[in-house]
């Protein structure tokens, strides 16, 4: 680019071509400085918590207490991390074997039929708002499992019910992208052995695909840990640990959700609530670190 | 137990619990539609919201959640696609790219709810834009940005290379060659992933809680000036989607027929999401057949 | 050296941003002027083509989801009678209302409570209250329960978990489930301090959900529940039970023998503009405070029938 600068004037392509670049550099600086912002402003509101209110670190992570009125107010926010991730992994159980076997009926045993119907609804699934997922599950599974298990229906179980169906879609089209990506070879090798399809499934298809089938569940967990609306209106909001799946309890989303707009903004409790925002923020990297390791053996 | 048996078995469970995915699936879609597609009417579509008395409309919502994808839309789609452009073709093999990427796959698993905290703090009381559209709008693009770039990005990566090359050996500069030989091979796809990514935008309700609002002022649909405050189409107004108010009424509604309202919403949202989806379908489909046959 | 560029002009934007906004959290008691740009920018536009004497610009009230459908129900009359005014209205909780309102973005701040109770004194001695309606709460329990009559004491009981059923209570042997309000609600403050007298810690086991209609659909469905709601959201889906006696009823509230209320303010930062003004005026007139007025029809108690009086600590007076 120094020899053009010699030239009196500067050719036509050339200055489309910066033009060209700077936009697009721009574009992803603006990226870099959104998230970059998102992290300063999120981690400045949530540190102060310890910073300015004098908060010991040990109180939030470990203590059960949490009593934002009490004199003096306590805030153990233990039960709610305990219930993200309880309801998180929970419904990552519940969800991984059903959208992996979807993605078995649709790649391995009825291809024409699974991706002409199987797959758009499962992607419908995806478009639903979390709202109606919240509020179908509020009429629906709430009474359901009120009738049949002791409690009021609300808590982890149906909680996590609510996010398993929310991220069946996520873990679904991960599972058959990376089935459809294995190269046939390797099926039709195992099968010309002799062996039968659950065989080849089990004992070469499955082994082979695992980090990418992690990988949908994990970002599936993530997108449970972070669900807010649907959570909060199923789970019952109480801050404590639960004694069984079917007693009330919090999440970090559902204590957010429900106390932020009633704190004012700058007092100790609005500050410990941006505390949790902060743990939120925290394990998205963690859950990308996963991600991005399982991405990693699954290419070797 | 013969192998055979065991593939049987093992068979007949991956079908069962496809069928119990289905049939869960058909269930949900049954019992909003069954309860919602009852209070659908041309009345309720486009009449205004009732506080107190029955026969309320989504109307403002319904216009307001569309706008709202516009604007969306507007702000992503070129942020996107020159973002994509830079990761797929400017930027080189390295810690920084590789650092962007990790940025770009954070920023896409971002909870909404850190999403919407962050543009309360921000983009409402820092910029003071107030809970608007514009708010709204930004915090969206948040979201949908990560997505935009991995579309744009598989999109030019589906360019055939001798393509590329033929154009860069013509002596079209770079930029030339993205701009007119290898963007219109990828927008069918690009296309139908920004159709797919609008749907996400019109079910968004966490987010827009914190930063469009809860309120539907009085719109004026004669009013076209989009610097008035009672246009539809200023954009500094706060807004209600259509999820915020199912939200909304189903939290606080204070009218008689409040949960037919919410059915019918649910309903209407669920059947535009699938509009959406039908249409990035058909129109890949069709953009596809052009641009093969034309070749 | 391009890439190194890139980072290093990522690095000064992202501490502009920063910087910029620890301008702004610094200085957050600026006027309404500065930092309600879209306020700002709304009345001038609307103020073009309004004749001099008409009262023409925007107003912005923010916060309490309880006083919102009021707020919003008159201001569409407001706006009716005086064409060039655009109010909006916004939820968000009493919080959010306090706080916008504080910091000049909002200008006006719905609150379910007393400004003290929530802000610093020096923030809460900038407003000023104007107290536009009385919220009543009941409480509120499953159909299926026989208990009628609860006294201050059994609410005590059943709130601080020492009664758990409700035959203990002359009711049927059924286990009783608490349906509360997380603890920072203003609906909770006003029924702990005027129906329990004392703060309640969270149960193990209760339910907090912070809107009305769904504490409404769960005492309604799940066996043995109890909650509070306000007035205006009773419905047959709920059996209200009587307070030591006394129906919750509009009149028990005004002549001072129902104690379970609370105002309903709108704070404005300093005393109100010309516009602000004429609206807090209209939401006290008699067209919306009279018996057929929005007031009594959305279930609130009107300010001007109250024979009593109180102030931030409860003490009430005659009036």
């Amino acid at each position: 680019m120094a020899q053009s600068g010699g030239r009196k004037k500067i050719q036509p392509h050339i200055v489309e071509e910066w033009t060209g670049k700077i936009y697009a550099s721009f574009c992803i600086v603006l990226l870099v400085v959104t998230i970059f912002s998102m992290v300063y402003y999120v981690a400045t509101k949530g540190l102060s918590t310890f910073l300015q209110d004098g908060i010991a670190l040990g109180e939030v992570f470990g203590s059960t207490n949490w009593k934002p009125d009490g004199e003096p107010p306590v805030f153990g926010a233990l039960p709610f991390i305990l219930g993200s991730f309880s309801t998180s992994i929970l419904a990552a159980l519940i969800a991984a074997p059903l959208g992996i076997c979807a993605a078995l009926f649709m790649v391995e045993i009825m291809p024409k039929f699974g991706k002409k119907y199987l797959q758009p609804v499962i992607e419908l699934l995806a478009g639903i708002p979390s709202v109606v997922y919240g509020f179908v599950g509020l009429s629906v599974i709430v009474p359901f499992y009120r009738d049949i298990f002791p409690g009021q229906g609300l808590g982890i179980l149906a909680g996590a019910t609510v996010l398993s169906i929310m991220i069946l879609p996520t873990i679904t089209s991960i599972a058959t992208d990376a089935l459809a990506a294995l190269p046939p070879g390797l099926k039709e090798g195992s099968y010309a052995l002799g062996a039968t399809r659950w065989q080849t499934l089990s004992r070469t298809v499955l082994p082979t695909t695992m980090p990418a089938l992690l990988t949908g569940v994990v970002l599936g967990m993530a997108r449970a840990f972070g669900e807010a609306l649907a959570v909060q209106m199923v789970i019952g909001n109480a801050p404590h640990i639960p004694r069984s799946l079917f007693e009330s309890t919090s999440t970090l989303t559902s204590v957010i959700t429900l106390s932020m707009g009633n704190t004012v903004m700058g007092s100790m409790q609005n500050n410990v609530l941006w505390t949790l925002a902060l743990i939120l923020m925290l394990m998205t990297f963690v859950f990308v670190f996963i991600v991005r390791w399982l991405e990693r053996r699954a290419k070797r | 137990m013969s192998a055979k048996t065991v593939d049987k078995i093992a068979t007949a469970v991956i079908v069962a619990l496809s069928g119990l995915i289905v049939l869960i699936m058909a269930g949900l879609l049954g019992f909003i539609l069954v309860r919602g597609l009852g209070h659908i009417s041309f009345d309720f579509l486009t009449s205004p919201p009732e506080t107190i008395k029955e026969g309320g409309g989504i109307g403002p919502q319904l216009f307001n959640s569309l706008f709202l994808l516009v604007l969306t839309m507007i702000i992503t789609v070129p942020l996107g696609i020159g973002a994509g452009i830079y990761m797929s073709e400017y930027a080189k093999p390295g810690k920084t790219t590789d650092f962007i990427r990790l940025i770009v796959e954070v920023l896409s698993s971002f909870p909404s709810i850190v999403v919407g905290l962050f543009g309360l703090l921000v983009l409402v009381n820092v910029f003071g834009f107030g809970f608007s559209l514009f708010s709204g709008a930004l915090a969206l693009t948040i979201f949908n940005l990560p997505l935009m770039v991995r579309i744009t990005e598989q999109g030019l990566a589906s360019v055939p290379q001798a393509q590329k090359e033929a154009s860069l050996a013509l002596g079209l500069s770079k930029w030339k060659t993205i701009q007119s030989v290898m963007l219109p091979i990828a927008t069918p796809i690009i296309l139908t992933g920004t159709i797919l990514a609008a749907g996400r935008v019109f079910g968004e309700a966490a987010a827009l809680l914190f930063t469009a609002g809860m309120s539907s002022p009085r719109l004026d649909f004669s009013n076209w000036n989009p610097l008035s405050p009672t246009s539809p189409l200023n954009p500094f107004r706060p807004a209600e989607t259509l999820a915020v108010h199912i939200w909304k009424i189903n939290s606080e509604g204070l009218a008689p027929d409040a949960p037919e309202i919410a059915a019918g919403a649910s309903a209407v949202l669920i059947l535009t999401v699938l509009v959406f989806n039908l249409l990035a379908r058909w129109l890949g489909r069709v953009m596809l057949k052009k641009f093969t046959a034309t070749k | 050296m391009k890439k190194s560029m890139l980072l290093v002009l990522t690095l000064v934007l992202s501490l502009t941003l920063a910087a910029c906004g620890q301008n702004n959290n610094a200085a957050p008691n600026n006027t309404a002027g500065t930092n309600g740009g879209t306020t700002d920018e709304a009345s001038a536009n609307s103020g073009g083509n309004a004749a001099a004497s008409e009262l023409s610009g925007s107003i912005l009230a923010v916060g309490s989801s309880a006083l919102q459908p009021l707020v919003d129900q008159v201001s569409k009359t407001f706006m009716d009678q005086n064409p060039n005014v655009s109010i909006q209205v916004q939820g968000g909780g009493s919080g959010t209302g306090l706080t916008q309102v504080s910091g000049g973005q909002a200008d006006i701040g719905n609150s379910d409570v007393f400004a003290e109770e929530k802000l610093e004194a020096a923030q809460a001695g900038e407003l000023v209250d104007h107290q536009v309606a009385v919220v009543a709460m009941a409480a509120v329990v499953n159909p299926d329960i026989t208990v009628d009559d609860l006294t201050k004491d059994q609410l005590v009981q059943i709130f601080t978990g020492k009664v758990t059923n409700w035959k203990d209570l002359g009711g049927p042997d059924q286990a009783i489930q608490i349906v509360n309000r997380p603890s920072s609600s203003g609906t909770r403050a006003t029924f702990e301090k005027y129906a329990l007298g004392t703060k309640t810690e969270d149960l193990q086991g209760s339910i907090q959900e912070d809107s009305s209609g769904t504490v409404k659909k769960l005492v309604g469905e799940t066996p043995g529940a109890i909650g509070y709601l306000a007035l205006s959201y009773l419905d047959d889906s709920v059996k209200v039970v009587k307070y030591a006696g006394v129906e919750a009823t509009e009149e028990n509230v005004a002549n001072g023998t129902y104690p379970v209320w609370a105002y309903e303010h709108m704070y404005t930062k300093g005393e109100p503009n010309e516009v602000v003004k004429a609206f807090l005026d209209f939401m006290v007139s008699p067209d919306v405070q009279g018996d057929n007025g929005d007031v009594v029809e959305l279930g609130y108690i009107p300010i001007s029938k109250m024979q009593v009086q109180r102030d931030v600590d409860g003490n009430i007076t005659q009036k």
